[in-house]
């Protein structure tokens, strides 16, 4: 029968015309500098992305632009371009825009996706096209063998493990200070990031003397954390810890001042530093603690706020949002001592030291490890509170104020 | 058929030859589409001729994908494939037997809902058993080798396909999709039937999950049960036309690009302009491509 064949025919031309849509590569002239990057605009991660790392990269390329570009080692200054990609959320469509930047756009850097699965689906590409990968938004443990494995590969968020040391640190502070009981109730989020947390801290909080008495999984999702509250508040912990994701953490924040549950610590996990946050939960915020923080006794920091905020309106969150930052920072002085070849920026980015809204900056075997572990709500601010004995730490509020 | 079947092994060659000649980004593309064609092909085996709309693509394309990742690290990477597959064949069992006998709407809310089910018991395994979400594969294949992967793979969905298009079973499976009562009247074991297809059909898109697996690296439920590959495949297998043995490649490849297109020229609007073309293929086309042309020629040839 003829008819069959006919889709046959389709297919084949489908199959010929394949290779041909891919054609075509742009032709490299030097005026200026390309940089590609495919972020989530659309997707479950979306709202990340769009806190933390496309407000960042869009203000980092407006101002080096306004100041006449990336500065060459030769003294001459070439303006960016950017060229940049939808992942929609799905981690396979960010390998295949990693590819298309690497081999179609052939741009001369690409910056990171957000999120630590984006990070990891990616890398072993930016290891083979020989990109330098400035994976700001990864957090992971196992950064130190990551960082081997692809050795251009830079980590700068630290992993679960950091966040709950750094926690249990504050709360053994407060313990000896005679604020707090020994007593401690935690719950958290069956996923990725509140796993490695929790795995951390149930080791560290018993090492310290602390008592667990109450320590619950909820799964992704969840949205009634009634019953887990009460429980909480009946327990007789003076430190109530969630480490949850962001809607969560709201949640959980917005039902305990119903309750009217204050603990003397009240601690919530990712998007606790977001600056949604005190909007999302009234303005009353105060004393809250959650992941990250920044030193709000450094103008580099206080004058970062303000430049983000003349641009896009909003402050930055205040925990990767600086990182992000940075890490461009880092980039494009790395640019200015070396040029734009991308191995010698990669060796430069791993010994450099360099001069950032953070201070100096200097990375440990491909790691940034001058973190701020624990930080807490302070006059509308998100202030690092741990490690307390850095340069920078702002004293904890303990116990936590009443709900106004 | 003899001549379709050279025409398509040639095709396919040339396909595999590909990686030799072109870049990564031109191979990353094949891959998707192969993984499309494959998933869209493996869903219209089963859903085409019985029109039971199933929304398991994701449940079986997770569990694939994190079968390799757990099994990567112990054992070599073929005996992972044997070994997805045959979980798949086992899940694709336990699930035929206990819901084929649903029709319509039921059918379709249990198999969408599967995913999430399958989700949430991995979550909870790991959780409390294993102790760790996120599993790192770090297996040394190349996007090529993935390819080369797939495209076999397509090769023999689409050998099944063939032969259960033409065989008694493909006979038996479209009386089924016209009317169960009149099947079973004719003497058709309608669950043997109904059951063997949903297991080659799920075995298949399991197997694509673990071949897929290599490109997450990291791999945790939220990644790998995601409902939109179940919603693509049933969109891609309808575009082309489902009850045509190359209707879902037909409706996998152009698709698929399409996306890949929109997402590379309009990074702020694709899935606004997704949603349009979904609406104006669902109107314009409402059987398939394939049913399309065969309207307008029908349409001249009257004229």
């Amino acid at each position: 029968m003829n008819n069959s064949r006919r889709p046959l025919a389709c297919f084949i031309a489908a199959a010929a015309i394949l290779p041909m849509t891919a054609g075509l590569a742009v032709s490299q002239d030097r005026s200026n500098v390309t940089i590609g990057y495919a972020v989530s605009k659309s997707g479950a991660n979306a709202t990340g992305a769009g806190i933390t790392t496309i407000p960042n990269y869009e203000l980092w390329v407006h101002e080096v632009n306004e100041a006449g570009g990336l500065t060459l080692p030769d003294g001459s200054q070439l303006p960016i371009e950017v060229v940049e990609y939808d992942d929609r959320s799905n981690a396979q469509d960010a390998v295949r825009a990693i590819e298309r930047l690497a081999t179609q756009d052939n741009v001369d850097l690409i910056l990171a996706p957000w999120g630590t699965g984006f990070n990891l689906a990616i890398a072993p590409l930016m290891d083979r096209f020989g990109y330098p990968h400035l994976a700001v938004t990864s957090v992971t443990d196992r950064a130190p063998e990551l960082a081997q494995r692809w050795e251009r590969s830079f980590w700068f968020i630290g992993g679960g493990a950091d966040y709950a040391t750094g926690l249990v640190g504050v709360l053994e502070d407060a313990r000896e200070a005679g604020q707090i009981n020994e007593k401690v109730a935690l719950i958290s989020v069956a996923d990725g990031f509140g796993i490695e947390l929790i795995n951390a801290a149930r080791p560290a909080l018993q090492e310290a003397g602390f008592d667990l008495v109450y320590d619950v999984t909820y799964p992704v999702g969840t949205s009634d954390f009634a019953a887990m509250l009460s429980e909480a508040a009946g327990s007789g912990a003076d430190s109530f810890v969630a480490f949850s994701y962001p809607p969560d953490s709201i949640a959980v924040t917005r039902l305990a001042q119903t309750q009217n549950y204050n603990p003397e610590i009240f601690y919530v996990g990712v998007g606790g530093a977001f600056p949604i946050f005190p909007g999302a939960v009234e303005g009353r915020e105060e004393g809250i603690m959650s992941i990250g923080g920044v030193d709000v006794n450094s103008d580099r920091i206080v004058d970062y706020f303000e430049r983000h905020n003349a641009f896009h309106g909003q402050d930055p969150d205040s925990w990767a949002s600086a990182l992000t930052y940075a890490s461009l920072e880092m980039l494009a002085q790395s640019i200015e001592r070396v040029g734009l070849d991308r191995d010698a920026i990669a060796a430069e980015m791993s010994s450099g030291t360099f001069d950032t809204i953070l201070g100096d900056v200097t990375m440990e075997e491909n790691q940034l490890r001058q973190l701020w572990l624990t930080g807490q709500w302070q006059d509308g601010r998100f202030v690092a509170i741990a490690p307390a004995d850095r340069d920078g730490a702002s004293e904890p509020v303990i116990p936590k104020p009443e709900w106004q | 058929m003899w001549l379709q079947a050279v025409i398509a092994g040639v095709v396919l060659a040339g396909l595999a030859a590909a990686p030799f000649f072109l870049q990564a980004y031109s191979i990353g593309l094949l891959v998707g589409v192969a993984s499309a064609a494959v998933l869209a092909t493996a869903w219209a085996m089963f859903s085409g001729p019985t029109r039971y709309v199933s929304l398991a693509t994701a449940a079986f394309y997770g569990v694939g994908a994190y079968v390799a990742a757990a099994a990567a690290d112990s054992m070599a990477w073929p005996f992972v494939l044997v070994l997805a597959g045959a979980i798949g064949a086992v899940m694709a069992l336990v699930v035929g037997l206990s819901t084929l006998r649903l029709a319509g709407i039921y059918f379709v809310i249990f198999s969408f809902g599967l995913a999430e089910l399958v989700r949430q018991l991995i979550t909870w395994y790991e959780v409390n058993i294993t102790g760790t979400l996120g599993r790192y594969l770090f297996v040394d294949l190349q996007p090529r080798h993935i390819l080369w992967q797939l495209l076999a793979l397509f090769a023999v969905t689409i050998a099944l396909s063939a032969w259960v298009h033409r065989g008694r079973i493909g006979l038996a499976l479209r009386v089924i999709g016209d009317d169960e009562a009149v099947a079973a009247h004719c003497g058709i074991n309608l669950a043997r039937t109904k059951l063997l297809l949903f297991v080659a059909s799920g075995t298949i898109i399991t197997l694509t999950g673990a071949i897929m697996s290599p490109l997450w690296v990291y791999i945790e439920p939220a990644i790998v049960f995601d409902p939109t590959v179940s919603f693509m495949t049933v969109i891609m297998a309808l575009l082309g036309g489902a009850n045509r043995l190359w209707g879902p490649t037909l409706g996998a490849v152009p698709m698929f690009l399409v996306f890949e297109w929109l997402g590379a020229n309009f990074p702020n609007h694709s899935l606004i302009l997704l949603g349009l073309l979904f609406i104006a293929v669902v109107f314009l086309l409402p059987n398939g491509v394939l049913a399309g042309i065969d309207d307008l020629r029908r349409r001249r040839a009257r004229a």
